[in-house]
């Protein structure tokens, strides 16, 4: 895509990597962007590997098919790369963001080779650290945002915070829980981000 | 004013229905049509629209019903996707006889077998004889502005026929995609109340409805319908030239992309023309004169618009989403060649059958037909006639 | 748009038939003569009947006409001559003969 990003998320069925799609579409949207977020449906299973997907760009989108060379890949669980080529055609220029407690080392080490930049983030512990449970969805949705920058911290806070207060009407208690998961995922990307770029520098 | 709003093929359509308020929508749920039922019996009991909803135990009694309640006097819709389009499909001929005005939302999806949940235009293709007018669309935004046009179609006086609304299964019926909606005041100006002449619940107007007609007079009915199909071309067109006073969006039997000097030209229906549009524009920038034709309005089928649209081009690639198994390619590619043929249009037509099942159309694969189609003119490559896009070989 | 039956028949052309073929107008059957079908002809023999109205429910077109508890001629107009009305006359009053009467 000439004026925008594509992103390919990768997911278990019933992880709301699907979910978490859609809510990136609904927030670019309201920060007057043009967007996509799809699924690829199958026979859709508890556990099962899934596929959703997002554009984002200034321009109007036409293309309808699914995305074979992503900007970036968000791998919402980390057993998937045993299974799943999850940098197939993802851009050098890109990055990949995997939620995992391992080093990013490790990681790195199982991605094909792949060449572009790794991030890692334990979305699994800030979850159970902000709302009690394994949620990935928001801290994977702020880690993305964070590091494709489709937009700004502060519009995408302010964003996420209507969204879940529409959301969670019935249940207001949550949504502290998950601004405080956005907030942590970001401080740690921000970091990793800046930690790479003074590496570059070195 | 324009509403800027982000949703789903399906929620565009339920979104469409609200501000329609029709008055009784019979349903059965079938993936991935589901959706729509389901918003709208959200928007009935949240008490947004007085829409009467039955839930019946099959789509044969979803559209049956539709029928009877149509016939009755009440404005009327359903929807459904590929086996529950099968299963209504004595019913899909009954409507369009007895010149119910009734609408059906269609999200493509294949037929069985193999079962598969994905898109193709095999069901809606399926019903093409049926005497519906069917109408396609490329996203969400086309999805809604169709379903708007619908009923001012549909009831049109030189029309009364019933209309089909088609988006493709997934593609956009799940995707959320931008969207601009109108006011719903604007669309309750534009749709109007529906007003029949006759109808069954009218007492002391008795009528009857699908009476037996023997030989002597089934065949000028026939024909009767017919001309009410060909008449509901001007409608279509009428329709959309008021659409676009409101809504700012034109709309025609097909639409035309980068045609006008095109050389090439690709001939599709539904969401994959989006895509194409993609290809035709990197191949400008290339320098290539290619472009896009996309069939909006496939009932009634504008042959002759569509021969005369391509007249001045090389070659024409006509993609089915769809296998006729007739052993000589898809319905596009048999009916714009018979148009091309009867209106002595003489140029290469190439039919390829792509997105089978959901298997996906990327804009790479649409650069390669028109570079076979290149190919062929320039270089006088011999090109399978009648071919499979992506099939593993 | 009401239906004026008695200006189609066989002859009409297609642009004059009902949109859907449908009839904007009721009890049409009134107008067609279908006791034309005739081969059988019902006899009333007036003297034998005692009114017992047995005749008038079972007839399949409707063609024994009741009024104030009495039943009059056959409404030959409408009579296909099927019988079924002599055969369940407990008094003779009704005899077929043959031909359309």
């Amino acid at each position: 895509m000439k004026n925008g990003i594509e992103i390919r998320w990768h997911g278990r069925g019933g992880q709301g990597a699907k979910t978490a799609a859609l809510l990136l579409a609904d927030v670019a949207f309201k920060t007057g962007q043009n967007v996509q977020g799809f699924p690829e449906y199958g026979p859709e299973r508890m556990g099962a590997p899934i596929t959703a997907y997002n554009r984002i760009s200034a321009d109007k989108i036409r293309v309808h098919s699914n995305i074979y060379h992503p900007d970036y890949v968000v791998v919402v669980d980390e057993t998937l790369l045993d299974s799943v080529d999850v940098t197939a055609g993802l851009k050098k220029t890109g990055a990949i963001i995997v939620n995992t407690a391992k080093a990013k080392e490790e990681i790195a080490g199982r991605l094909n080779g792949y060449e572009g930049r790794v991030f890692t983030i334990d979305a699994r512990k800030i979850s159970m650290e902000t709302l009690g449970k394994n949620f990935p969805n928001s801290p994977m949705l702020a880690a993305t945002v964070a590091v494709s920058g489709v937009m700004p911290r502060e519009k995408f806070i302010t964003e996420m915070r209507a969204s879940y207060e529409h959301k969670f009407a019935k249940k207001p208690e949550v949504i502290d829980g998950n601004m405080k998961a956005l907030e942590l995922a970001f401080d740690h990307l921000e970091k990793a981000i800046k930690s790479e770029k003074m590496s570059l520098t070195a | 004013m324009a509403i800027k709003e982000r949703m789903s093929g399906n929620e565009a359509v339920s979104y469409a229905i609200r501000q329609i308020n029709p008055d009784v929508m019979p349903a059965f749920p079938i993936t991935p049509s589901t959706e729509i039922p389901q918003i709208v019996s959200t928007y009935i009991a949240n008490g947004e629209i007085d829409t009467e909803f039955i839930p019946v135990e099959s789509e044969h009694s979803a559209m049956s019903a539709t029928i009877g309640a149509e016939a009755a006097g009440a404005r009327s819709l359903t929807a459904t996707s590929s086996a529950g389009l099968a299963l209504m499909w004595e019913e899909l001929l009954l409507a369009a006889s007895n010149r119910l005005p009734l609408a059906l939302a269609l999200v493509n999806r294949t037929l069985s077998g193999p079962i598969n949940i994905n898109c193709d235009h095999s069901d809606g293709m399926g019903a093409r004889d049926t005497g519906w007018i069917q109408i396609y669309a490329e996203n969400n935004q086309e999805a809604y502005d169709n379903f708007l046009q619908a009923y001012p179609i549909a009831e049109n006086p030189n029309v009364h026929l019933p209309i089909m609304i088609c988006q493709d299964g997934f593609i956009t019926s799940h995707a959320v995609e931008n969207i601009e909606l109108l006011e719903d005041e604007t669309v309750r100006e534009f749709v109007g109340e529906y007003q029949p002449e006759e109808y069954l619940l009218n007492p002391g107007k008795p009528i009857a409805v699908g009476p037996y007609s023997v030989s002597n007079y089934a065949m000028e009915g026939k024909k009767n319908q017919e001309i009410a199909l060909e008449n509901a071309k001007q409608v279509i067109l009428d329709v959309a030239e008021k659409f676009r006073a409101v809504s700012g969006r034109g709309y025609g039997l097909f639409e035309e992309y980068k045609t006008e000097d095109a050389e090439y030209i690709m001939l599709m229906i539904g969401s994959a023309a989006g895509t194409a549009k993609q290809a035709v524009d990197d191949l400008r920038d290339q320098g290539k004169k290619v472009g896009v034709l996309k069939l909006r309005v496939f009932r009634p089928f504008p042959a002759k618009e569509i021969a005369e649209a391509l007249r001045h081009a090389k070659a024409v690639a006509i993609l089915d989403r769809c296998e006729s198994y007739n052993g000589n390619g898809g319905p596009l590619g048999g009916e714009v060649s018979a148009a091309l043929f009867r209106n002595k249009v003489m140029i290469e037509a190439v039919n390829y059958i792509y997105g089978l099942a959901g298997r996906d159309f990327t804009v790479s694969d649409a650069c390669d037909i028109f570079g076979e189609l290149e190919d062929m003119v320039q270089n006088g490559k011999e090109v399978e006639q009648y071919q499979y896009v992506r099939l593993r070989k | 748009m009401r239906t004026d039956i008695t200006k189609i028949n066989e002859k009409t052309p297609h642009q004059e038939l009902t949109e859907g073929l449908m009839i904007f107008a009721g009890g049409t059957s009134k107008l067609f003569r279908t006791g034309e079908w005739r081969t059988n002809t019902p006899v009333f023999h007036e003297e034998k009947c005692k009114q017992c109205l047995l005749c008038a429910p079972v007839c399949p077109d409707s063609s024994i006409p009741v009024k104030e508890g009495r039943r009059l001629a056959f409404d030959m107009d409408h009579c296909k001559g099927c019988g079924i009305c002599a055969n369940v006359c407990p008094f003779d009053a009704i005899e077929m003969k043959e031909g359309n009467l």
